[in-house]
């Protein structure tokens, strides 16, 4: 047999095998039995030696065809066979993408927090400092300095838990409001919100005996009622919608003069009367007011040249009319199945550049 | 305040006005009311006369009565009442009346026909509290002058329409009639007509006051002799009654009309009883006391009572003896009108008895009405009870009745409510208010009535006029202040931080109460402390502030548990209340409970279930976030009793305790709960860097695991402590890998697995470089622990 023959029938052997491969491990076996150290093409190889040069180059050039041939050949088999594996194995990683997924347990600020949180970011944008102070306060900051001498009949409105004579759990943070305007040492200008908790004797559907009031008071020159109501209109619409109105209707504090129950137009049934605001209209959010005069003094302020206005309101019934709960003590007990409902973006008309 | 329209319409004209509609304009000017409702509500009530009245042969108390309601027929009615007899009026419920206890229908009771029902005071629909016994007991029987056929409400004044305010402190005013009838005028721009007084304000010299107390501000007496007690006229009892007040007879019924009208109190005294010496004095200290209501009083010396030579015969502004009480027999009257200190009464009332009388003294009186409150109860008796009015008063007057005067501009007026305000508006709401004033351009010298007790100031009259002209009239606007930024403080931000970052870490915020039972102050305690309790609690359960949360976290727990909730895992801010000494001290605490996995998949079989570690986990978390890494440590030596034994710590940093954590006790919950409570306060006084990043080594970094061979009950800690001192700069990490007892290792021992990372900033380290540290660490741990290293 010629030389070229016996390189033809290699090549011939070799794709004949081929064609029968199944797996990667037969083509590797296949690959070293013909182009390993002692594979049939390695031997061919050496036949070069006993040739002069002309036939050498010819038998050369054979040679590496058949080489080219063959490892070409070997390529495309082996890609063929890894994506068939590759194919097979994604077969058998198939799943059922419907079952249930993994639940991760993230957890959730209290709904009174969120809104405390939606006040300060609204108030710290419009330059008021987060003031606070003591729960457990004096009579002299909680009531005295607030122009509510002892035995003055408007004590009633709030009945308070005593420690002592002297001390009580504080009822309003009002108390705050003595206590910033106090430490003031300049007497300079005041502009605060005051969050925290209070505590009055009192519990219905309504009404916890603890509960968390946000006050906010500006003590400055030329301060008005219309500023104060300029201030409500934005606070409210940003917690009620932009379509929010303001009604002051005139009523009583000992800390303030005048003073103002404040509703805003019903944001279910837009002042038509529902259910929601008792066929009013007008759903009753906070109380507020023009510093009162005594209020100044007591705390080393000039009536003739500060003037002021204060607002307080119950996050509570924030949180309530805001998620639709109609038991405040739903908020203390934190039902996990109310709390976990306060837990995402909301959509509305919070988009406030539009 | 119940304000009834017919008492009203005396002092004012309300034709034309709609009472809902009185009550919404009263409500803008800031008198807010709870309803508005006529006396009776009940229908198809007309006046009868029982023709025939018979007992029912079936029954030993119903009657068979037939009775004219001037209709064609007679109609026969069953009637169970002991009263019901021939030839009296009554009322009588027509077939279709509705009455508070349903629809009146005709029915046939035990076998005889009823055709209608004859009523009780009670059954149209009184309320209780001014109904006398007899009025439930027995039918009411109307005087003779009613006409039968004609509407029985009508004739008895029921049909009155009443609105009940809720009135603001401030305006005692509006605690009388004629207070009202100002307000009403001044919405509706009508004048109040207030009938003029004939009044004889000449001394009596027959009575002897004496007055011991500077509490005392006025008191004023007047005789009424041989008055004859019966019952009031219908008008009067009427208006009590729409006022909230029972009928007694018409000399006390008097006394209180005129309280309703006026707004100042008053007392009739049996004048036999009483005596011609009168004494206002403070009670002694211990003094006994027996109220009209029959109860004893002990009286100490801030009460102020009226007395004579005897002892107390009142105490003032509260209530009255009953050793001077007026009963069926007396015939002569004392009248008393008197002002007291409204803080002495307020104290006195809050502890024995708050009364109408006492609600109106605290808020103060008009000091120009008393005397007219005592010549117009004089009248009444006169007029209603036939007394004879004896010549002059005995008075005593300390108050001051001058009008006050507010001088005001126009601008401090508008600089105020931030409206523009004509002279024309303020004139027209000054004239509504009955505020007479002068004027000099814009300056205003405005007089107020005594009446106003409210109206003091610059303010108060500003408050006035935006009230009557409409505070709906201004226009809001934000005010122009100088530019800053808001600000909070560091331990509000920490607060806020800390919250969110306790939700990331998959517990859910809860707001507990601050006030605990005694027996939960005295959990999951540290330290003993000094309680702040409440002096008058509303229960035992809310009795003392917190000094922590764990125990609100697990009644929170138990909330939901009970309701089948799941994936309780939560935590609370809040603060922690104690005394130091004189001290009274809040501190910041943050608590976590976990009880439930915080990843799931049931099919999947993923549970990341809580243990002491995660629960360790949150808190380091929470440290490391705090920016304390590396300077906390956990040791067990803390003692809570309510914490189980074995799986407790107490968190240390720089050595001060600042919080623990621990699996709950069994005895206290079966369920395995864990618990952690930090004080936050504490931690947020450690100093912390801000954030400087330090360089990441290029180079290769090299693991190398070794295990050690301990006692079971030696803490890795010590270890751990050792490593790393051994270790050196090189030594970045330690990880402890493996924990391990049982088989191939000793009873009594454990193995601890440790994987230690060596790197070098500058340069790879060789083989040789890391096995001479790790051997070091080797050598120096078992030599200087008792421990050995473990073949692996």
């Amino acid at each position: 047999m010629s030389k070229e023959e016996r390189v033809k029938n290699v090549n011939d052997e070799i794709i004949n095998k081929l064609d029968k491969v199944n797996s990667l491990k037969e083509l590797n076996d296949l690959k070293v039995e013909y182009l390993g150290k002692k594979g049939k093409v390695t031997e061919l190889s050496s036949l070069m030696k006993d040739l002069d040069n002309d036939e050498k180059k010819k038998y050369g050039k054979l040679l590496n065809e058949l080489k080219t041939n063959i490892n070409t050949k070997f390529d495309t088999i082996k890609q063929n066979l890894e994506l068939e594996e590759i194919n097979k194995k994604l077969e058998e990683e198939k799943i059922d993408v419907t079952l249930p997924s993994t639940t991760i347990n993230v957890g959730t600020l209290h709904p009174v927090t969120r809104v405390i949180n939606e006040i300060e970011d609204l108030f710290l944008s419009m330059g008021y400092d987060i003031a606070e102070g003591p729960e457990v306060e004096t009579d002299e900051y909680c009531f005295e300095k607030l122009n509510l001498p002892k035995d003055h009949p408007a004590r009633d409105m709030q009945d308070s838990f005593y420690i002592n004579a002297e001390r009580l759990l504080r009822t309003q943070t009002s108390a705050v409001q003595a206590r910033v305007m106090d430490a003031n040492k300049e007497k300079s200008a005041i502009r605060i919100i005051c969050p925290g908790k209070v505590y009055r004797r009192e519990e219905d559907a309504t009404h916890s005996h603890q509960f968390t009031q946000m006050e906010g008071l500006i003590v400055d020159k030329n301060i008005s009622l219309a500023d104060l109501k300029g201030t409500l209109e934005v606070f409210m619409r940003k917690l009620f919608g932009k379509d929010r109105q303001i009604r002051l209707r005139p009523s009583y504090f000992p800390f303030t003069e005048p003073s103002f129950e404040v509703d805003i137009s019903c944001y279910k049934c837009n002042g038509e009367g529902c259910s929601l605001c008792k066929d009013t209209g007008w759903i009753e959010i906070l109380g507020a007011g023009v510093v009162h005069p005594n209020v100044l003094r007591n705390c080393g302020y000039d009536p003739d040249i500060y003037t002021g206005f204060a607002f307080g309101l119950g996050i509570e019934r924030v949180a309530m009319l805001k998620y639709g709960i109609n038991d405040v003590r739903m908020l203390f007990s934190n039902d996990l199945r109310l709390l976990n409902e306060v837990n995402r973006i909301e959509g509305g008309d919070l988009d406030e550049t539009k | 305040m119940k304000l009834s329209k017919s008492f009203l319409s005396d002092y004012i004209d309300l034709n034309g006005i709609d009472y809902n509609d009185l009550a919404e304009k009263m409500v803008s000017i800031g008198n807010e009311y709870d309803s508005v409702y006529k006396i009776c509500e009940s229908t198809n009530l007309v006046v009868g006369k029982v023709v025939e009245c018979k007992n029912h042969k079936d029954s030993d108390h119903l009657h068979i009565t037939k009775v004219d309601i001037g209709e064609k027929e007679l109609k026969q009615i069953v009637c169970g009442a002991p009263n019901v007899k021939e030839q009296i009026k009554v009322i009588v419920a027509k077939e279709g009346a509705i009455l508070p206890g349903g629809e009146i229908k005709k029915c046939t009771l035990k076998g005889e026909v009823s055709e209608g029902m004859i009523c009780s005071l009670a059954e149209i629909g009184l309320p209780n509290e001014v109904l006398k016994e007899e009025d439930s007991k027995g039918i009411h029987i109307l005087n003779d002058d009613a006409i039968v056929g004609t509407d029985a409400i009508k004739y008895l004044g029921y049909d009155d329409e009443v609105i009940d305010f809720e009135l603001t402190t401030n305006r005692a005013d509006l605690l009388s009639i004629i207070g009202m009838a100002y307000e009403v005028g001044a919405i509706y721009n009508r004048k109040p007509n207030i009938k003029k007084l004939n009044i004889d304000d000449s001394i009596n010299k027959d009575i002897i006051l004496d007055i011991k107390t500077d509490k005392c501000l006025m008191y004023l007496g007047k005789i009424v002799k041989n008055v004859q007690i019966k019952e009031s006229p219908q008008f009067i009892k009427s208006r009590l009654i729409a006022s909230g007040i029972r009928p007694i007879n018409n000399v006390v019924d008097i006394s209180n009309y005129v309280m309703l009208e006026y707004g100042n109190p008053l007392h009739f005294f049996d004048y036999d009883k009483l005596g011609n010496k009168v004494i206002i004095r403070c009670a002694n200290e211990k003094e006994k006391f027996t109220t009209l209501d029959g109860k004893e009083r002990i009286l100490n010396n801030s009460d102020i009572v009226i007395a004579n030579e005897d002892g107390p015969v009142a105490l003032a502004g509260v209530m009255g003896g009953l050793n001077t009480e007026v009963e069926n027999d007396t015939k002569n009257i004392f009248i008393e009108a008197a002002i007291f200190d409204p803080a002495s009464i307020r104290r006195t009332s809050n502890r024995i008895l708050r009364s109408e009388a006492s609600n109106r003294y605290e808020k103060g009186i008009d000091p120009n009405v008393t005397i007219k409150a005592l010549q117009r109860a004089a009248d009444l008796l006169e007029k209603y009870a036939s007394g004879e009015k004896q010549n002059g008063i005995a008075k005593y007057d300390n108050t001051n009745k001058e009008d006050k005067i507010i001088e005001i501009t126009l601008d401090k007026i508008n600089s105020v409510l931030g409206m523009n305000l004509t002279t024309d508006d303020v004139d027209n709401t000054l004239d509504r208010l009955n505020f007479s004033y002068e004027k000099n351009n814009n300056n205003y010298k405005v007089t107020i009535n005594s009446r106003r007790l409210d109206v003091n100031i610059k303010e108060d009259l500003i408050e006035e006029i935006g009230r009557i002209y409409g505070f709906t009239k201004i226009d809001g606007k934000l005010p122009i202040l100088q530019q800053k930024k808001g600000v909070r403080s560091r331990k509000n931000l920490v607060i806020k931080e800390v919250k969110n970052r306790l939700c990331s870490l998959g517990l859910t915020e809860v707001i507990g109460y601050s006030l605990l039972s005694e027996e939960k102050s005295n959990m999951f305690k540290i330290e003993d402390y000094g309680k702040i309790s409440v002096l008058d609690p509303m229960s035992e359960d809310r009795k003392i502030l917190r000094k922590q949360l764990v125990t609100s976290l697990l009644d929170i727990y138990n909330y939901n548990k009970s309701r089948n909730v799941n994936n309780i895992n939560i935590f609370e801010v809040g603060s922690s209340y104690f005394t130091k000494g004189d001290e009274y001290i809040e501190e910041v605490l943050v608590s976590g409970l976990l009880s439930d996995n915080i990843i799931t998949n049931e099919f999947n079989n993923v549970r990341i279930k809580p243990d002491f570690y995660l629960a360790k986990g949150i808190v380091e978390n929470l440290l490391k976030f705090l920016g304390l890494t590396n300077r906390y440590e956990f040791k067990s030596d803390i003692n809570v009793k309510e914490l189980h034994p074995g799986r407790k710590a107490g968190i240390y940093v720089e050595r001060q305790l600042i919080g623990y954590i621990g699996q709950v006790h069994p005895n206290v919950e079966k369920n395995e709960l864990y618990v952690f409570e930090l004080n936050l306060t504490k931690l947020m006084d450690k100093k912390v860097r801000n954030i400087k990043c330090k360089e990441i080594s290029k180079f290769p970094s090299v693991s190398k695991d070794l295990a050690f061979i301990v006692d079971r009950d030696v803490e890795a800690i010590n270890i751990i402590n050792e490593i790393k001192k051994s270790g050196g700069r090189l030594l970045k990490d330690i990880k402890v890998f493996d924990v391990y007892t049982g088989d191939n290792i000793d009873k009594g021992k454990k193995s601890i697995a440790f994987s230690l990372t060596f790197s070098d900033i500058s340069k790879t380290l060789t083989e040789e470089e890391v096995m001479s540290v790790f051997n070091k660490i080797i050598n120096d741990v078992t030599t200087k622990l008792n421990v050995s290293l473990r073949n692996m």
